[in-house]
């Protein structure tokens, strides 16, 4: 039988690494993900397993970076600023094919900005971040158990492609306790070849992500971007509820999506045909299946801990098809239902005609 | 009549013509890490770091695992390849930007930790692959692209010294500066490389070799005066001498 335990959503990233196979931590402190920090450094070395605490967050993620390449499952996390920090290092990693796990406790900014919940890291996410064609595969769980959940399945993702994957959770799935069933899946890391071990009786490997010679770097870039097609094709997931009939979509992610699941429940106890779309990955984005159940509303509502960011990849999905309305909170503000429902109320109003 | 050949090329040293410039000690240094490598038979378990620099392709002459890493984070790459497969005999190959400028805090810090891997420190006093840039290590007076009248103490500051500054700290076992000018240091460059990668074996932390080397083309020299300059002038600033040896004080 499974066992249950209530946990912050900090320590389930934790708790759900170690249980996905987890080999290293590199981690530099932050708040509001503190916690997770902690908890690696109680529990990897009980697991004969490497934490280091390193002297910032570029040396962590590069720390990543070298056990990767030696074929180590390997993970960092940190906050909006940290994240900011590691996006060179991402992009060396995506650049060498190195899997690898970042998780992501957003905090509000710009700047310094505060600790309190956010989701204004979403571009950062989604598209890149770093220089250089790439994309991380994005992960937004909305609950503890997801925390824990898409961390352990993270580094399935990320071995499968050899791409790193990002956790985009905030301060508030970080913070907050719920019950938790725990991982227990075995992990079955592939075999990697093409890891740095010692050439122990064949030829040298090689992590770069340097090609000098021309047309090298443009043809590297080609296989990449394959790579990327057979992740759009493979990896998409999201979360439907109530969608069927609906004729008021809401498109919302994270902690942003739980509210509006609220809101669509007291909507339907109205009779209103209120559904919700949560995209799990928010990298590959499921465009289609937001463009399909856009088309038959004659609403879609996007709520974001933004100023407005995802509400763009919605609008590329439906392609003005449909009206599209946004609301969303800055710097660290999270909105209630109540204010929800009335920037939808205000939205319907708008549409009737006449 | 037989001849015997006093003199051939390592295995580890790939058969292919390097890109650096005529008098550039990367070769000569390459060549010493591909001849102790062979010695000690440590091909299957050695990988090397790369640094950002002229010698960031330098897999395509050591014929051994290798990795690059972004400008000046050798030291953090070697940590985690290190942590994570222990067994491994692992170096950093980094240039004087990439270590005394942009990656000081790695240096600094992965040595206070006592990681156990080696750090070959090539320093040349300028930014060889940008084109002549002022470095940390860039001496007293020196013109560079970027200090056209010479460095400046007064706003661009002295020579900063590595060796000295990582002798400050407790865990790293071996610090040496030795150089290349002249085939005995050349020698004695390659007992040091030897006597680290022999450390990290046994497990005695950190080693730092600072290896004083050449840059011909950005000094405006001769490959011939490159090496004089080096024993005249560069030896005068960083003086060439065993900073700590911990294995052997302890042993004696």
């Amino acid at each position: 039988m499974n066992e249950r335990l209530l946990m912050n959503g900090n320590e389930a990233v934790g708790e759900g690494a170690i249980r996905g196979g987890c080999d290293c931590y590199f981690g530099y402190p932050i708040t509001p993900q503190n916690e997770l920090t902690a908890y690696m450094a109680r529990h990897m070395p009980h697991h004969d397993r490497v934490f280091v605490q390193a002297e910032s967050e570029i040396a962590a993620i590069n720390m990543v970076f070298g056990a990767a390449a030696a074929g180590k499952r390997a993970m960092t996390s940190s906050s909006s600023p940290g994240i900011s920090l590691k996006q060179e290092g991402l992009s060396y990693l995506a650049g060498a094919e190195l899997p690898m796990v970042i998780v992501n406790v957003q905090r509000g900014g710009p700047g310094l900005g505060n600790i309190m919940p956010s989701q204004a890291d979403y571009f950062q996410a989604v598209k890149g971040g770093g220089h250089g064609d790439y994309r991380l595969i994005v992960l937004a769980p909305a609950s503890v158990q997801e925390m824990h959940d898409f961390t352990a399945m993270a580094f399935d993702l990320a071995d499968k492609h050899r791409n790193p994957v990002m956790v985009l959770a905030d301060g508030r799935l970080g913070q907050m306790m719920e019950p938790l069933t725990l991982w227990d899946k075995e992990p079955l890391p592939p075999e990697k070849p093409w890891a740095l071990t010692g050439a122990h009786g064949r030829k040298q490997n090689i992590v770069r992500s340097f090609y000098n010679v021309t047309g090298a770097l443009e043809e590297r870039n080609r296989i990449l971007q394959a790579k990327m097609r057979i992740i759009e094709a493979e990896e998409i997931r999201y979360e439907g509820t109530e969608l069927e009939d609906a004729d008021v979509v809401f498109v919302a992610f994270g902690t942003s999506a739980r509210l509006c699941k609220e809101v669509v429940q007291k909507y339907r106890a109205e009779g209103i045909r209120a559904g919700l779309l949560r995209p799990i990955t928010l990298w590959p984005f499921p465009s289609a299946d937001i463009a399909r159940h856009a088309e038959k509303a004659r609403l879609v509502f996007v709520v974001e801990m933004n100023a407005g960011q995802m509400i763009e990849d919605v609008r590329l999905a439906c392609d003005g098809r449909v009206p599209i309305r946004f609301h969303g909170r800055l710097g660290g503000g999270v909105p209630t239902t109540r204010e929800i429902r009335q920037a939808v109320d205000a939205a319907l109003a708008d549409l009737q005609p006449g | 009549m037989a001849q015997t050949p006093v003199y051939s090329r390592p295995d580890v040293l790939t058969d292919v013509p390097t890109f650096y410039c005529p008098g550039c000690g990367h070769g000569i240094i390459h060549r010493l890490l591909a001849e102790v490598i062979d010695e000690m038979d440590v091909r299957g378990r050695t990988v090397g770091i790369a640094p950002v620099g002229c010698s960031v392709t330098a897999y395509d002459y050591l014929d051994i695992d290798m990795s690059e890493a972004a400008h000046g984070r050798a030291p953090a790459v070697a940590t985690g390849i290190k942590r994570a497969r222990p067994d491994l005999l692992v170096f950093a190959y980094q240039g004087d930007g990439d270590l005394a400028s942009i990656g000081l805090a790695e240096i600094l810090h992965a040595a206070n930790r006592g990681e156990n891997y080696t750090t070959v420190f090539v320093n040349n006093t300028v930014y060889g692959m940008t084109g002549g840039q002022m470095a940390p290590t860039t001496l007293v007076d020196q013109k560079t692209t970027t200090s056209p009248d010479g460095r400046d103490v007064a706003t661009m500051g002295h020579p900063m010294r590595i060796c000295e500054m990582i002798e400050t700290l407790m865990n790293p076992c071996y610090i040496v500066r030795s150089s290349i000018h002249a085939p005995p240091e050349i020698r004695k460059t390659k007992k040091c490389i030897r006597k680290a990668f022999d450390y990290q074996l046994a497990g005695e932390g950190f080693s730092f070799i600072e290896i004083l080397s050449t840059c011909p083309v950005h000094w405006h020299m001769t490959p011939g005066q490159s090496m004089q300059h080096v024993k005249d002038v560069v030896q005068k600033a960083f003086p060439v001498r065993t900073f700590r040896d911990r294995p052997e004080e302890r042993d004696a």
